[in-house]
C-alpha cells in the first residue's frame, strides 16, 4: 500500500520534469548577452589566456571562496568523526 | 587481510609512477591560466597520487611518515593565502578580490587580443589563488581517504 | 539536428536516481543513487551552454578563422558545473563517515533491521 502510493508520486514527479523541458529553448542556441561581452573583454579586463578560470576566479571570486569553504567544513567534519579519544570515563 | 600493503610488483611500479603523476598535477595547477585547468582539475590529480601510495604500501606504514596533522596544516595554508590575497586587494584597490597585479612586475602582462600562444608571465592574482586552492584540495582529499582507511583497519582486526 | 535529446537523457537519469533513494534498503545503494542525482544535475547544467559547431572558450593557439564571440561555447554554465562538482566530492565524503560510524555501532547496513535496534 504504501509503495504503491511511492510509486504514485514518483511518476506525479517525473511528470512535471517532463513537462518543464517543453519550456526550454532549443539546444544548439542559447540566449548569451553576458557571456558575448565576458569573451571579449577577458583578455584587456584579467590578462588570462582562459575565459573559464577568469569566469572562476575573477568575475565570480566570492562564489569560489564560499565552495573553498564548504570543502573545509566537509573536511573538518570527517575528520571529528574519525577522532581517536579513547573512552575516559572517570 | 594483510596489511602491508600489495605485493613487491605494485609497490616497485607505484614508487615510480609517483613523482612522474605529482609533477603533473603540478603543471595543471600553475598554467591554469594559459591551458585548461586550474585549481580543482590538478588538485584531484594530485589527490589520485597519493591515494595511490595509500592502496599500494598499506595506511599504518604510510601513517607514521604523513599523519592527518601535517595534512591538516598544508590546507589551512591554503585558505589563508586565498583570504590574504582577497584582503590586500581591498587594501590597494578598495574591491574585495580586486586584480591589483595587472601592469605590475610579477604576473602583470597583458597578451595580444585573439589568437596567441600562451606566456606564464600573464594573468593577475589568477596563478597565486590557483596554487592556493591546489595545495588545499590536495591536502583536503588525501587526508580524508587516510582517516577512512585507518578506521576500516581498525575495524577489522 | 539534435532536437532536445540531451534534456531527455537528464530526466531518465534523474529518475533513475530517484527510484533508487526511495525503493532500495541497502545504505549504500542510496548513497551510490544521490551520486547518480547529482551527476545528472551537473550534466544540465553542462548543456544549457552549448553552441553547434563552436570551440571551447580558450584563446591558446586558436584557429586563425573563428568569429571571436559567436564560435565559442558559453563559459558561465561551466564555472557553475565545477562548483557544484566540488560540493558533490564533500557530500559523499560525510556520507560514507557517516555509514562506517552506523557499521561499528549497528554491526549490520540494512535500513529495515536498523528500526527494531532500538535498545
Amino acid at each position: 500500500m504504501r509503495k504503491l502510493l511511492a510509486l504514485v508520486f514518483f511518476f506525479i514527479f517525473c511528470g512535471f520534469l517532463v513537462f518543464s523541458v517543453f519550456e526550454l529553448h532549443t539546444f544548439g542556441n542559447p540566449p548569451s548577452d553576458m557571456d558575448d561581452y565576458i569573451i571579449s573583454n577577458a583578455q584587456n579586463e584579467t590578462g588570462a589566456n582562459n575565459a573559464v578560470t577568469s569566469v572562476v576566479f575573477d568575475y565570480r571570486g566570492y562564489d569560489t571562496l564560499g565552495e573553498a569553504t564548504v570543502l573545509f567544513t566537509a573536511i573538518a567534519g570527517v575528520m571529528i568523526l574519525f577522532r581517536k579519544g579513547g573512552k575516559h570515563e572517570e | 587481510m594483510k596489511n602491508e600493503g600489495l605485493s613487491p610488483i605494485v609497490q616497485t611500479i607505484t614508487s615510480l609512477l609517483f613523482p612522474l603523476t605529482l609533477i603533473f598535477a603540478f603543471y595543471i595547477i600553475l598554467f591554469g591560466h594559459v591551458t585548461p585547468g586550474g585549481g580543482f582539475q590538478g588538485g584531484a590529480v594530485g589527490a589520485s597520487a597519493v591515494v595511490m601510495i595509500i592502496v599500494a604500501f598499506g595506511a599504518k606504514h604510510i601513517h607514521e611518515k604523513m599523519n592527518h596533522d601535517t595534512m591538516s596544516i598544508f590546507e589551512s595554508t591554503g585558505a589563508l593565502v586565498f583570504i590574504l590575497t582577497g584582503l590586500i586587494g581591498l587594501l590597494v584597490a578598495s574591491t574585495f578580490l580586486s586584480n591589483f597585479l595587472i601592469g605590475e612586475f610579477i604576473f602583470g602582462k597583458i597578451p595580444a587580443w585573439g589568437s596567441n600562444p600562451g606566456i606564464l608571465n600573464s594573468g593577475g592574482i589568477l596563478p597565486i589563488l590557483n596554487i592556493a586552492v591546489g595545495m588545499k584540495v590536495i591536502a583536503g582529499l588525501s587526508a580524508v581517504v587516510l582517516l577512512m582507511a585507518l578506521a576500516m583497519e581498525d575495524k577489522k582486526k | 539536428m539534435i532536437y532536445n535529446i540531451p534534456f531527455y537523457t537528464v530526466i531518465i537519469i534523474i529518475a533513475l536516481g530517484l527510484y533508487i533513494v526511495a525503493f532500495k534498503r541497502n545504505l549504500l545503494k542510496i548513497a551510490m543513487g544521490i551520486t547518480i542525482i547529482q551527476s545528472g544535475v551537473n550534466l544540465f547544467l553542462i548543456t544549457l551552454g552549448y553552441r553547434e559547431d563552436a570551440l571551447a572558450p580558450i584563446f591558446t593557439h586558436l584557429p586563425k578563422d573563428t568569429i571571436i564571440p559567436e564560435g565559442m561555447v558559453l563559459p558561465i554554465p561551466q564555472a557553475l558545473t565545477l562548483t557544484s562538482i566540488v560540493i558533490g566530492v564533500a557530500v559523499l565524503a560525510l556520507i560514507l563517515s557517516f555509514i562506517i560510524m552506523i557499521y561499528k555501532e549497528y554491526g549490520t547496513i540494512d535500513t529495515y533491521q536498523m528500526r527494531r535496534l532500538k535498545e
